[in-house]
This record gives structure tokens, sequence and C-alpha cells, in this order.
């Protein structure tokens, strides 16, 4: 009897007894399945991120190895070679490096006024309200709509009004061209500038423009001399993402540019007739090119393209981050 | 002194007018490129346009069925693709910011978001087109390439505006990890993962530039997608460049369609954003 009492206290404080070991422990064990999915679940979060790690990383080396033909082949002096002849096995990128820079710097410069105008009109003079919501879902749209869109209504529309101002001006009235092309991605990048403007122009402290006000500013000068100057490298960081679109922009120019690999000698014929940007090239030749040398020119183009964008976008990036420190 | 004071002011609201004016004038494009495509597609569009495949060259009639199921198949395998891969990374990001890997996908994201999509198209051939052949599952990778930085952009901004208490009142009642996350955090940012995903769906369905040299497109009806499958985008390219009267009347078709789908797609993210009062 005794030993019997001893024995069930005994049982019931040492972990080691058979009752434990005999008894399932139907939580204990759910617990411990819990705690594996935690692991397996933790171990998913982080493959998910490295993969795209692995993407990134696998673009560049796929461009890299995929254009060494060409920088071994063609060098350095590719990239300002002027003749692009794949039939006789000739090629140079200087026609496409022209194009791009010019149709993006163009385009830049005619959509900077806009967006600043609707970064201020929506930072400062309207932020709030059902037209300024407005104003700003209408530039939201502007980015929505795909760029073959634009490309299909400005070959119909826009090239036929732009070949009677060639003519009047006096220009081979070609229509299509860098100018076109031009015009449409300005009106493409626009909300990409216009959107971080705004935000940035809406986070300058009032007590800074209260204090201009103090002393007597007018909304202009308060403008001028503080809003713009606090935001001066955020609204460039906007305007260098913009940037970064119009040189990747593809679909539109490739319908616009008019696809010709000669560079014109007047920059009037330059500017106005038809030529060919980098994403152009590849979008139009790369199922076409038929030996390794050719593809691998254009994939070079490619690689550059991506260099270029990247390194416009992670600057622009940079000073964002710095700004909403 | 007067005189002075006047012209500052005189100054300012000219200042004014000038921006309203460059400010409202850049919504006309966008208006008329709208209408024009209202105008000339909403012509094009009836049943037999939506259930018949291109007529051969030349010749009238025929519509885009072809161009319609391929699209929504394209799509929706990219979205089974980006949607899951994104949102857990999104959510890694999101709980382990100080990391060294979190710093480096981060950084990732920004540039896969900067990527142009003709440079996705080319590195997608080589990968998937090179060893398979031309086919939709190619041009789905692609796509889903293009969407994952959106999709992961948004969810971990969203789940940044949680407040940490949510997350830490789970954890103290004793509620594995992964369940705090699927069932406590995920749903309560909901709103704003499900503006993203839309968000990024309403990006991809008018990319035309990836498209070129993976789903290549074709004139038949297909639904296999290991062979080349004709999407909308594709087919206004093709169309909108060919010499055909008939074929410009169906790419019109095709853009008015694919604007509809944008614009619901966009309005659509508008209305949940605004319902749960979130910023993306």
């Amino acid at each position: 009897m005794l030993f019997n009492a001893f024995s069930f206290l005994l049982s019931a404080f040492s972990p080691y007894t058979p009752r434990h070991m005999t008894v399932k422990n139907k939580r204990l064990d759910l617990s411990y399945s819990q705690m594996k999915w935690e692991t397996i679940f933790k171990r998913i979060l982080i493959t998910m991120s490295i993969i795209i790690l692995i993407i990134v990383v696998g673009i560049l080396i796929t461009l890299i190895v995929q254009s060494m033909p060409s920088i071994k082949t063609l060098g350095i002096g590719y990239l300002w070679g002027k003749v692009w002849d794949p039939v006789n096995n000739i090629y140079g990128a200087w026609p496409f490096l022209i194009g791009t820079l010019l149709t993006s710097f163009t385009a830049l410069i005619i959509s900077i006024p806009f967006s600043y105008a609707i970064a201020i009109y929506l930072g400062e003079y309207n932020p709030k309200g059902w037209l300024s919501n407005l104003l700003k879902n209408t530039i939201e749209l502007i980015a929505a709509v795909p760029s073959i869109i634009y490309g299909f209504w400005a070959l119909y529309v826009l090239v036929p009004i732009v070949r009677n101002f060639e003519m009047k001006i006096h220009v081979a009235p070609y229509g299509v061209g860098i100018f076109s092309a031009s015009l449409v991605l300005a009106v493409m990048i626009i909300p990409y500038a216009a959107s971080l403007g705004t935000s940035l122009i809406r986070m300058v402290p009032s007590p800074l423009k209260e204090g201009a006000y103090a002393l007597g500013a007018t909304r202009f000068e308060v403008i001028r001399s503080v809003i713009l100057p606090y935001t001066r490298s955020g609204l460039f960081a906007g305007i260098l993402l913009s940037l970064g679109r119009a040189l990747g922009e593809t679909m539109a120019v490739t319908v616009l540019i008019g696809n010709t690999s000669t560079i014109a000698p007047k920059f009037l014929d330059l500017f106005f007739g038809p030529g060919n940007t980098m994403a152009s090239v590849i979008a139009n030749e790369f199922a076409e090119a038929d030996h390794t040398l050719y593809l691998s020119a254009l994939i070079e183009l490619g690689l550059a393209l991506f260099f270029v964008t990247v390194i416009i976008n992670l600057i622009g990036k940079r000073i964002i981050t710095r700004y909403s420190k | 002194m007067d005189a002075r004071l006047g012209l500052r002011n005189t100054k300012s609201v000219l200042f004014k007018a000038v921006i309203i004016f460059f400010a409202f004038v850049i919504t006309l494009p966008l208006i008329i490129v709208l209408l024009y495509i209202i105008k000339q597609g909403v012509m094009q569009v009836n049943w037999h346009f939506l259930t018949h495949i291109p007529a051969p060259e030349g010749e009238t009639g025929g519509g885009i069925a072809n161009a319609l199921v391929g699209s929504v198949i394209i799509v929706a395998m990219s979205s089974i693709v980006a949607i899951p891969v994104g949102m857990l990374a999104g959510i890694y990001l999101s709980e382990n910011p100080g990391t060294r890997l979190a710093y480096w996908s981060g950084l990732c994201v920004d540039i896969l978001q900067g990527v142009p999509s003709i440079v996705v198209g080319i590195v997608v051939y080589f990968w998937i087109v090179k060893p398979i052949g031309f086919s939709a599952v190619s041009g789905s990778i692609a796509l889903a390439i293009m969407m994952l930085p959106i999709v992961i952009r948004s969810t971990e901004q969203t789940l940044l505006l949680l407040p940490p208490s949510l997350k830490e009142a789970a954890l103290s009642l004793g509620v594995p990890y992964h369940r705090v996350i699927l069932k406590v955090i995920v749903p309560c940012g909901f709103a704003g993962i499900l503006s993203g995903i839309i968000l990024s769906i309403a990006r991809i369905i008018g990319e035309t530039a990836p498209l070129l040299f993976t789903a290549l497109g074709s004139s038949l009806f297909s639904t296999n997608i290991l062979k080349p499958m004709e999407s909308l985008p594709h087919l206004i390219f093709t169309y909108a460049t060919s010499p055909y009267d008939d074929q410009h009347d169906l790419a019109w078709g095709a853009s008015f369609i694919l604007l509809m789908f944008v614009l619901l797609l966009n309005i659509f993210t508008k209305l949940i954003t605004r319902k749960w009062n979130i910023q993306l």
C-alpha cells in the first residue's frame, strides 16, 4: 500500500516515468510539426528572395555570354562604327546610339515642363479635392495605356500631321522618324517624373514655406526660391527615372521610327528622318539574325541597354531613398 | 513701391496660369487617343469578331478569338508563377529588412523594375526558347519576370504599413510564425497586395516586346501551351504594320478590347485602394 503510493508520487513528478512515454501527447506532437513548418516556411521565404537574385544575375550572365562573340570579334570600336550592314558582315552601333540618345533626350526635354507643371500643381497649388484627384488619376492612366496602342494610334493619326508639318518646314516628309517617336515618347514618360515630383513637393515642410510668406514673398517666389531648391535633387531623380523608361521603350518607337540603319549627314534630316534605336533594332532584326556574329552584335546592344538603364535607375532610386530619410 | 508689388503679384498669377495650362494640356493626348481608339474599335466589336480567327490576308471579316484566348492563357500562366513567388519574396523583404540577403534582393527588385522589356525577351529566348522552342510557356515566363517587381514591391510596402502590434499579439498567443504571416498579416494587407497584383496584370497584358521572340504569335487558334500562341498586343503589332485595311480594322478592334481591359483593371485597383484607404 505504502509502496504503491510512493511509486505513484514518483511517477507523477519524474519526467522519466513510463506514463509520459506511453500516452501520446497530441499537443506536443502538434507543436513539433508546427515548428517544422515554421522552419520550412522561413526557408521558402529565403528561397524566393534568392530566386530574384538568381534571375537578375542570370540575365546579366546570359547577356554577357551571348554577346561574347561580338565583343571578341568587333571589340570596343563596335560602339562607334558608323555602318550597320549585316549582309556584308559589317557592324557598327553608332546609328542606334545616336537614334536612342536623340529620341530619349528630345522626349525628355519636351516632357520636363509638363512633368514639373503637374508636380507643382498637384503638390502645391491644389493638393486635395476632386479636381486634383481627377488629374492625378488621368496622369496615371497615361502610364497605363500599352505602348503598342500609342504606337498604332500615332502611326495613323500623328504621322500624317507630322508629315504636313515637315512639308511646311521643307525637310523630306517621311512622317515616321525620330521626331514622331520622340513626341509619343514624351507623352509616355511624363507620368513617372510627375508622380514622383508631386509626392516630393508635398513633403516640403510647411514652416519653410510659411517663413517665406511671412517675409512677404509671393506664391511664385516661394515656389522658385523655397520649394524648387528644396526638392531639386528629387525632381532630378524623377527625370532620371523618366529617362530610363525612354531609353528602354520598345514598341511605340519600333512602330514609329522608320527603321533605317543609316545616319543622315545633316542634322535636320537626321532629326526629322527615319532612324533606329537600340531597342527597335533588336525588336526588328533579332528574329532574322541568321548567323552568330549578327545575333551577338544585337545582344551586345541589349547588354549596353541593360547597363545604362540599370545605372540610371539605381542612381535615381538612391537619390529618392536619401530623400525619404 | 506699389508698382513693384503689383508686378510681383502679376508674375505670381501668370506663373500659376502657365502651370495650370501645362498641367491640364497633357491630359489632351490621352483623351484624344482614348476617343480615337473607341471610335475606330467599337464598330469592329461584335460576336463574330470575338469568336472567329483572323481571315487570311486580303479577305474581309474574321476576328481575334485566337489572340483573346492566347492573351488570357499567357497572362494566367504568368500570374500563377509570379504571384506566389512575388508575394513570398515581398514577405521576406518586409519581415527581414536589415539582412544582407534582403539588401541584395531589394537591389535586384529595383534593377528588375528598370530592365527594358525587350531585354527580358532576349534573355528568355536563350533560357527557354532555345531548349524547347517558341511557346506560350516562354512568353509567360518573360511576362512573369516583368510582373515580379511590382508584386514584390506592393506586398512589401503594404506589409510595412501594418502595425507591428498585430504580429506581436498573434505571436504572444503562441501562434506559429507561418500561421501568423499567412492567417493574420497577409489577410490584413490583402487589399494592398491585391491591388498590386491587379496593377501588375494590367501592366503586362499590354506588353509586346517580351513576346516577340518567345510566344511569337500565330494566325491559328491554339490552346497548346508548348506551341506558339497569338496574344492581343502582338496581333496589334503585326496587323498595325501590315498594308491591308482589313487587318488594320482587326487591329483597331483588338486595341479597343485591350484598352478596355487595361482601363477596367486600373479603375478596379483605384476602387480597392480607395475602399481600404491604402497608398501604393
